[in-house]
């Protein structure tokens, strides 16, 4: 085993440095000069092959080959130098991909380079308030306009991440109301910007409010052009699952983790608990599970650098991170005591937050809860790993359902 | 940037997994668990004349991860033998100067002299009335290579793993030969590996723990389903491999540091001890929790596991004893 990268790795590691020191350089910029500038320094990234690799020139990507290091040696200078890297959110990580693979040459050239750009926004409208685990369940309608060139749309989503500031989004809606469930639905593109649309933000139970966090959308007959269906009526169930595909490999996504537990190190410190033995053991062990899930990581990268299935583990890494949070939430609600009675400055919010205490892991303690519930909760996870993964026979209920619809 | 096995470690793994498949299907484990010897001979050169006995040398084109794949297919199939204190032996003995400890390294390598681990202050040593040499010393006093016969009293106990049953043992006026003095960096570093490859043996114990108990849940039917199709088995078992298989990683990332010579190596060999061990315990007590009767059975064999994960959590220091070590080596 070796973890560095190797020389070819690295020289293009100087060639991305030699980039960023050339064309990365905001300096004083604020507003709408700093908007144009990154603006402008994205493209040169375009341009040089390192942003939006899997996306084809003609749609303002830079079309380059599958290359998970090269990839990684971006991520990593781009974020060593505090430069822009893609747009990210639901377009980039979602919409791109599956118009790519699914979208008809109309929909490419309204929407993508749109989308890399900035320039729209896409909420994913999948969750509705009966319609949680149970995604094929979902009962927001389209029926077809009289002349049948537009679908109208009646119905409620939810838990859409970025809603306030969504220009488009991404939707299942149930068409063929007499098909088998997963075999009625059909996925929508629409743009949010018309009448028959209302948007309200969720307070979340973090206190979190206003233009940052999660909305849920009301249609009352609203209406998209049929060109803008994606995949066949009917198919839309099917075309949400390439969608959920498009997942990267990256040893960044443990760093997230790796850098909380050090912040709990420093807590401990902070309230004068590091020398307590007790205190001690519980970090080191859930030091050990962090150390796990970041050589994991580790694990995962090499076998998709090499064209390799790393096997059940990557469908444990959700749960994995999920767990660790807790367990670290136990352990900082420990070492904050009475700073818990004391409701953190901008708690869950994104306003101004000045210095704050030990009061701030009041975040993390309810924020981790959130990874149980969203992107798959965690007893959805345990069936993946245990059916996917273990190849376990599948739930009753689930398995009576699919048999009903052969 | 390469972190997964290669196509040569897989086949080693097989190569290991099929000759110990051959040598210890379950009743053979049964006779030798009732029976009195700590050791035994036929597997023991089976094993062996894989060329299992080198991988420590220093010129060696294996190292410590190596044997810690080797020790993690030891550990699934609960094997008999002294495998840890074979290796550990042949990388001290091989790297000391000490000409007279230095003549038994052939034989050691060809399995041919069977050596015990004794490190640390415990009496308790496996297969000790086998080995013809052990393995001795601490962080504190340095590592020799003590032979057997006078000066060696070994008393038999009941051991509770009966797959490696200890003795007592004690060592006084015994001939000696000093491997290297506690400030000798190999102490540390065979102290280090000796950590890596208990843990080794704990990933393959819980592994094999994880697979029988899925296996058996799609075998095993009640209320007209496979057992498995019930969630709230279905959910213990997907924990027992959430478990497990991302603590993989921490073993080979352990035996990588100390192959690398990297600076985190004794750190990252406390952990995955600590870690691993702890994970042995839990997944040999679910297994049988998800087994229901038949696994309480001795006949049904998951006690050998569940006993081997109880000698190795002690063996060498304590979980939290290694999590206070690494808190330490921290700077917390």
């Amino acid at each position: 085993m070796d973890l560095s990268y190797g020389a070819e790795a690295e020289a293009f590691r100087a060639e991305v440095r030699r980039f960023l020191a050339d064309n990365w350089q905001p300096a004083e910029r604020r507003g709408a000069e700093l908007k144009e500038f990154i603006r402008a320094f994205r493209r040169a990234g375009v341009e040089r092959g390192y942003l939006y690799r899997s996306v084809p020139r003609r749609y303002g990507g830079s079309e380059q080959p599958v290359d998970v290091i090269r990839a990684q040696v971006i991520r990593e200078e781009f974020g060593r130098a505090r430069a822009p890297l893609e747009v990210g959110g639901n377009g980039v990580n979602m919409t791109v991909p599956t118009l790519l693979e699914k979208g008809t040459e109309e929909q490419r050239e309204l929407f993508i380079r749109k989308t890399i750009e900035g320039d729209y926004i896409w909420g994913q409208g999948y969750s509705e308030p009966g319609s949680g685990s149970d995604l094929a369940s979902v009962r927001t309608k389209a029926e077809l306009s009289p002349d049948g060139t537009r679908w109208i749309i009646n119905g409620q989503k939810i838990w859409t991440s970025q809603g306030m500031q969504s220009t488009h989004m991404f939707m299942l809606v149930r068409t063929e109301p007499d098909a088998a469930k997963h075999d009625g639905i059909t996925y929508l593109l629409i743009d949010l910007d018309q009448p028959g649309i209302t948007r309200r933000p969720i307070r979340q139970m973090t206190g979190e409010q206003g233009a940052h966090t999660f909305c849920e959308f009301f249609f009352d007959n609203a209406e998209t052009p049929v060109s803008w269906q994606v995949g066949g009526r009917g198919q839309g169930w099917y075309v949400s699952r390439t969608t959920l595909k498009h997942e990267r490999a990256s040893i960044g996504s443990a760093d997230g983790l790796g850098n909380q537990f050090r912040k709990l190190v420093d807590l401990a410190r902070e309230t004068g608990r590091i020398g307590d033995p007790l205190v001690r053991d519980s970090l080191a062990r859930i030091e050990g599970f962090v150390l796990a899930h970041r050589y994991t990581s580790f694990r995962l990268f090499s076998c998709a650098a090499a064209g390799e299935d790393a096997g059940p583990v990557q469908l444990m890494m959700k749960l994995y991170l999920t767990e660790i949070g807790h367990e670290m939430a136990l352990l900082a609600q420990e070492l904050i005591g009475e700073y818990a009675f004391i409701e953190p400055a901008g708690a869950g919010g994104r306003g101004p937050r000045g210095v704050r205490g030990p009061e701030k892991w009041l975040d993390q303690i309810m924020g981790s809860l959130g990874n149980s519930i969203a992107g798959g909760a965690s007893n959805i996870q345990r069936n993946i790993i245990g059916e996917r993964g273990l190849g376990l026979p599948r739930d009753l209920a689930l398995a009576l359902e699919a048999g009903a619809e052969k | 940037m390469r972190f997964h096995l290669s196509a040569e470690q897989i086949a080693i793994q097989d190569a290991v997994r099929g000759t110990l498949a051959d040598c210890w299907p379950m009743d053979r484990l049964h006779a030798f668990a009732d029976g009195a010897d700590d050791f035994d001979p036929a597997s023991w050169e089976a094993l062996m004349a894989l060329g299992l006995g080198g991988i420590l040398l220093p010129d060696s084109d294996m190292g410590l991860l190596d044997a810690a794949l080797v020790n993690e297919v030891a550990g699934a199939a609960a094997a008999p033998g002294p495998l840890i204190g074979q290796l550990l032996a042949v990388a001290a003995v091989a790297r000391s100067g000490n000409a007279a400890a230095r003549a038994h390294l052939d034989a050691l390598v060809a399995g041919t002299t069977v050596a015990a681990l004794a490190l640390g202050d415990s009496p308790y040593v496996q297969c000790a009335r086998a080995a013809q040499v052990f393995l001795v010393g601490s962080r504190e006093s340095g590592l020799a290579l003590v032979e057997a016969g006078a000066g060696v009293v070994i008393e038999p106990v009941q051991p509770t793993d009966r797959s490696r049953p200890v003795s007592r043992v004690t060592f006084e006026g015994a001939v000696r030969h000093e491997l290297a003095a506690a400030s000798d960096p190999l102490t540390a570093q065979i102290c280090d590996a000796a950590l890596v490859l208990v843990a080794a043996d704990s990933l393959g114990g819980a592994l094999h723990c994880t697979d029988i108990s899925v296996a058996y849940a799609k075998e095993r039917e009640q209320f007209g389903q496979p057992i498995g199709r019930f969630q709230g088995l279905k959910h213990q078992l997907a924990h027992m491999a959430l478990d497990v298989e991302p603590a993989r990683a921490l073993v080979w990332y352990a035996a990588y540091a100390h192959d690398a010579a990297l600076d985190d190596a004794p750190r990252a060999a406390a952990m995955a001890k600590a870690h691993l061990c702890d994970v042995y315990v839990r997944s040999t007590r679910a297994a049988i929790a998800a087994h229901g009767g038949i696994g309480y059975t001795w006949e049904y064999g998951l006690n050998y596991w569940l006993r081997r994960a109880a000698f190795n959590r002690a063996w060498l220091g304590s979980p939290a004893q290694h999590r206070a070590r690494a808190a330490d080596l921290a700077g917390w």
